[in-house]
């Protein structure tokens, strides 16, 4: 393991204050390499939760970068910020209750017609995701296109910090993947039977069987099991 | 952009050792060898980093040394100087820690009427939940069954699981599923309605209910929608750093610190519920972890302290491959379907050094070897070591094609990084994963300390001492629910005491009793990587 002299380290700007980290470590490693002990902008680790999201720009570029700093290498002069909250509107509904339609949505949400279709929002999420496009399946009320475009939203909330028309892309398309859920949920007739035979008892006998019976008894069982694995696999 | 230079030798060697490779067999060991293997170098079996407590009502049991040095700690309050009768907060029912066990018993507890108080470390949301990829696991199908699920559950966890509470798992679990979809969970269905279904390693039926590969974070989604729906308060940046007691030895609710501002928050509740997960970060002899920043084993150490019992607290899951390289994505799990379809795992000479489905333990086992002991393991820039799995002979074995078809999420997470599985190896290293024992729980959630609940990876017996795929995702809203519900009508019948520390003093003067002394204070709250700790380091066994 090289000591700390011969690794070779580039400058990084933390909110414009210049520390020398070494090349190849994400932007969250750097931030605690440059001693940062992190609390807010840190969550998961690994690329799913939105709480480490960060902006940042490349050296002599004018552009604004927006990426998840547990997921992106810093680069020689980097210049970054994390954006670790953002005040964003979310409705208040009760979705079982709610009538899923688009006037619904819309009176929910009624900055949703403030769209200008800039595609800011697209360009600011790092998740890559279609948002505008999402945004305008909304309004349209196709929600199975909202449904698959924002599926892999992980809700960091930089789409709403950057909208000029301020809207909340991420909480709008929560409640329409919620209505689409709620609206195809349907109890197969298999799991109906199922849920009932457990009410009823069905299956109480065999179990309280099988907790008196010990190891090798249970492996048996599980041979069994195993080989009648079938078309259920 | 690919490997860095220093790798770059290493997979010249795995490319001139592919051809003879791949006629070649590594034979699985023989039982007698395997069991040497383990005994030698599995963690779970390696006595050397464990250490026994010695305080405490789980005294004498073994542990890892990391969570010992945690357990076995004075506080980090300045007890005396704790005012308690500045109450902040009083509620029915304080929820300690918001992952899914958390946001599924404060549903349920508000349901039944009561009135609920969510806190944690980090954001709402912020869990090991969010990261679940696989699934679900419940008895819904036609040739499925809870008497399956049952037998399945118990010989995973090695027969030692507490039966009533498996009992409870498996027969709630296709409620569960039924709860979760009517809540707007967008389950995966087929186009007849029906669910879709898979099935993970160690069950006998198809029965890991999934969204994508996004389960986990599809669920919190929406359960942290329905939190804000129905207006119960969170504290976020508030965890729990002492559990409060009261004069009538019942639990009495909790000490939070609010992290922006370093104060202590005094809340006073009728029930406690413990859902505060993991232990990843605390690197359990020294191995990256798949946990999220936040799994600390504070819930351990807290309840600890007030005489609740653990049970198989030694137990932790090792899980074999976990990504070694690049940084982005160190500790999250591979698959072992890249093994079931041929690629071998080789050394940095591009060796074989066991066979390539050897079982979990085993090669988990033999990969600390050849990195630690033999000095085989390839070094990465970070620090990091592991070993590669060979990719490319997926579709050299299979056809062209064959690794984006079948490999298609893994190819994606891979090419982000430069990286192609299909021309290139990918490296791999051991990973903590979970936590399989935890806070001895009964079939309501309850702990040996009356009013003092615990639901999900911070409870224990469920899983025995081995934790099968899919189960924990379900565990986690079995016992939440069930916690939530019990607590919620435990509430309506408890009449709060003098709250006190007093179980805190008498757990310092029995450290002291015990001759420990130690700069340690506890509980950690969160993980410390500043300066050199940022570089990735591995501690071999």
């Amino acid at each position: 393991m090289e000591s700390n002299d011969t690794i070779q380290k580039i400058p990084i700007h933390i909110m414009g204050k210049k520390y020398q980290v070494p090349m190849g470590l994400t932007i969250m490693k750097a931030l605690e390499y440059s001693g940062y002990h992190l609390t807010r902008g840190c969550g998961c680790r690994g690329g799913v939760c939105g709480a480490c999201v960060t902006i940042y720009c490349n050296k002599d570029d004018y552009r604004w970068q927006i990426g998840l700093a547990c997921q992106t290498v810093v680069n020689e002069n980097i210049l970054l910020v994390q954006l670790p909250y953002v005040p964003a509107h979310k409705a208040n509904y009760d979705i079982r209750r709610i009538e899923p339609s688009e006037e619904n949505v819309v009176s929910l949400y009624p900055e949703l017609l403030r769209c200008m279709g800039c595609n800011t929002c697209t360009r600011s999420c790092p998740m890559g995701l279609e948002v505008m496009n999402y945004i305008s399946a909304t309004i349209t009320g196709d929600w199975q296109k909202v449904k698959k475009l924002s599926m892999d939203c992980i809700m960091c909330g930089m789409c709403a910090a950057r909208c000029p028309a301020e809207l909340a892309p991420f909480n709008i398309a929560m409640l329409v993947r919620r209505i689409v859920a709620c609206k195809a949920h349907q109890t197969p007739q298999y799991l109906a039977q199922r849920l009932d035979d457990i009410r009823k008892g069905m299956y109480s006998a065999e179990l309280a069987k099988l907790k008196g019976m010990g190891k090798m008894e249970l492996l048996e069982c599980f041979r069994e099991f195993q080989a009648t694995k079938g078309e259920a696999v | 952009m690919s490997y860095p230079h220093v790798m770059q030798a290493s997979i010249r060697m795995v490319d001139q050792t592919r051809d003879k490779r791949l006629k070649d067999e590594f034979l699985e060991l023989t039982l007698a060898d395997k069991d040497k293997l383990l005994r030698e170098y599995h963690p779970d079996f390696n006595q050397g980093v464990k250490r026994r407590l010695r305080v405490g009502c789980n005294r004498g049991d073994l542990v890892p040394k990391e969570l010992a040095d945690f357990l076995e700690a004075p506080s980090r309050l300045a007890i005396n100087s704790v005012k308690l009768d500045r109450i902040e907060y009083r509620t029915d029912v304080l929820i300690i820690g918001t992952g899914g066990a958390g946001l599924s018993a404060a549903i349920t507890a508000r349901e039944a009427g009561a009135d609920v108080l969510l806190t944690t470390k980090l954001r709402m949301g912020d869990s090991n939940t969010i990261m679940a990829e696989g699934g679900i696991g419940a008895a819904t199908g036609k040739e499925d069954s809870p008497v399956i699920h049952y037998v399945d559950t118990l010989i995973g966890g090695r027969g030692t699981n507490v039966g009533d509470l498996v009992e409870v798992l498996v027969t709630e679990a296709p409620f569960i599923v039924e709860w979760l979809s009517s809540l707007g969970v967008n389950f995966d269905r087929l186009p007849d309605g029906s669910y879709f279904t898979h099935r993970p390693g160690g069950h006998s039926r198809r029965r890991s209910h999934s969204v994508k590969d996004l389960t986990g974070l599809e669920i919190m989604r929406v359960l942290g929608d329905e939190i804000r729906n129905l207006g119960i308060e969170v504290l976020e940046f508030s965890p729990a750093v002492e559990l409060l007691m009261d004069h009538k030895g019942q639990c009495g609710g909790a000490i939070l610190r609010n992290l922006d501002t370093q104060m202590p928050v005094v809340v006073q509740a009728k029930v406690t519920i413990l859902a505060t997960g993991g232990m990843g970060r605390l690197h359990p002899l020294g191995f990256p972890t798949s946990n999220h920043y936040g799994a600390t084993a504070d819930g351990l150490v807290v309840g600890y302290r007030t005489g609740t019992r653990l049970i198989y607290a030694e137990s932790v899951q090792f899980h074999p491959t976990g990504t070694a390289w690049p940084e982005q994505v160190l500790g999250l799990l591979v698959s072992e379907a890249l093994r079931a379809q041929g690629a071998q795992v080789v050394n940095a000479q591009g060796e074989m050094f066991a066979a390539s489905l050897e079982t979990r333990d085993a090669l988990a086992a033999a990969i600390i070897r050849e990195c630690g002991g033999r000095q085989q393991g390839v070094q990465t820039p970070t620090g990091m070591v592991g070993v590669w799995i060979d990719t490319p002979l997926i579709d050299i074995i299979h056809g062209p094609g064959t690794f984006k078809r079948r490999f298609i999420g893994i190819f994606a997470r891979f090419q982000e990084y430069g990286i192609n599985p299909v021309i290139e190896p990918i490296l791999v290293y051991p990973t903590q994963h979970y936590q399989n024992g935890g806070i001895a729980i009964n079939a309501h959630g309850e702990s040996s300390v009356p009013n003092l609940y615990a639901a999900g990876e911070v409870s224990g017996g469920v899983h025995g001492q081995n934790r099968l795929g899919s189960n924990s995702l379900l565990d986690i809203f079995v016992f939440g629910r069930r916690a939530g519900k019990h607590a919620a009508e435990k509430a309506g019948r408890v009449s709060c005491g003098n709250l006190s520390l007093e179980h805190v003093r008498r757990f310092e003067t029995e450290l002291r009793d015990a001759g420990i002394a130690t700069d340690t204070r506890s509980p950690l709250i969160l993980p410390d990587y500043r300066f050199e700790k940022a570089m990735t380091r591995v501690q071999h066994v």
